[in-house]
């Protein structure tokens, strides 16, 4: 069978998410962004739940998240977007919202709200794309930038005597009474995809259910803010970021 | 046991050329351009080996922009 046949005879087993839109995004190629739309976009058409969601925007890459799934959204101020879905979801608890955030977003200058929000156990769902780094601004050292990483700001490597420890937010968020589930996950390989977006449709699910603050952390490329293709860069995270961040569910309940 | 087929279709005006679905395809049937560009100016992705896809869907899973389409078909 030619491969024209196969298509005309053939079953759709995948095709582009129905809530994606046709814009073009503005990721460099090989983000980890655009797959965690993608499974974004599937998964609140898959659990019918367009008419429901309400998303936040970071300050950041993702600032333009908007503009790529179509459903609700509100831009926040920089970090503030948990403080924002609080609103949302107590103004109206039939809401399903979320917030998408990264690194220097969550935890960096929204630090506060993030825990404070967790604390709360807000019925909001936080994504959490740590790439470890400052992407948009140009590679800067964010507060998850790995020790002996270089960065724009860290030119010999992040040296813990003077910019600290990297910090593991999502562990620190896994103490919090108020989380019912934080998981950290990846997007590096057809099964680090699939096992992500079965976090996310278990933290969506959460969310409707009224349990609590969910937290998916996953830990995403940046080839342009670590220079390298994006292959390498996948097996760079591999090699590295998976040690100091490892993969699973950190708290389950 | 029925044999599968598969095929993909790839938006080549979304494709950033990445590189991405042709490390992530088990039958190699994936790759970049290797002189043609598209509107963007990037070395798409084709299918260069069609007959070797199995319609296992992991280019798709992968892809950041959203660009793969996959089709299966059981033969007897």
């Amino acid at each position: 069978m030619t491969p024209e046949e196969i298509i005309a005879q053939g079953t759709k087993i995948y095709s582009r998410p129905r809530l994606l839109t046709d814009n073009i995004t503005h990721y460099c190629p090989g983000c980890g962004h655009g797959v965690v739309h993608r499974l974004v976009a599937e998964l609140i058409d898959e659990m019918g739940l367009e008419d429901r969601t309400v998303a936040v925007a970071p300050v950041g890459c993702a600032v333009f998240a908007y503009n790529y799934i179509d459903v609700d959204w509100v831009e926040a101020a920089h970090g503030r977007a948990p403080a924002v879905a609080t609103a949302l979801s107590r103004l109206n608890p039939e809401n399903m919202v979320f917030t998408y955030q990264g690194d220097g977003d969550l935890a960096a200058i929204g630090t506060a709200e993030t825990i404070h929000a967790a604390n709360r156990g807000e019925n909001i769902t936080i994504i959490f794309i740590n790439n470890a780094i400052y992407g948009m601004t140009g590679g800067q050292m964010a507060p998850t930038t790995l020790l002996g990483q270089k960065t724009a700001t860290s030119p010999y490597g992040r040296r813990a005597d003077l910019n600290g420890f990297p910090l593991k937010m999502s562990d620190l968020l896994a103490q919090l009474d108020g989380t019912c589930y934080v998981t950290r996950q990846a997007v590096y390989s057809p099964a680090a995809v699939r096992k992500t977006k079965a976090a996310l449709k278990k933290a969506f699910q959460n969310t409707i259910d009224k349990r609590g603050t969910s937290v998916v952390e996953i830990v995403s490329n940046c080839p342009s803010g670590w220079k390298m293709p994006p292959e390498k860069a996948n097996e760079w995270l591999v090699a590295n970021m998976t040690e100091k961040y490892p993969l699973g569910d950190l708290k389950n309940i | 046991m029925a044999k599968v087929k598969g095929a993909v279709t790839i938006d080549l005006n979304r494709c950033k050329g990445c590189d991405l679905c042709v490390v992530a395809c088990p039958t190699d049937v994936l790759a970049l351009q290797p002189k043609e560009v598209n509107d963007r100016g990037y070395h798409y992705a084709f299918t260069n080996n069609p007959d070797a896809c199995i319609g296992c869907a992991s280019c798709a899973a992968v892809c950041p922009d959203g660009c793969i389409e996959v089709y299966r078909v059981a033969l007897n």
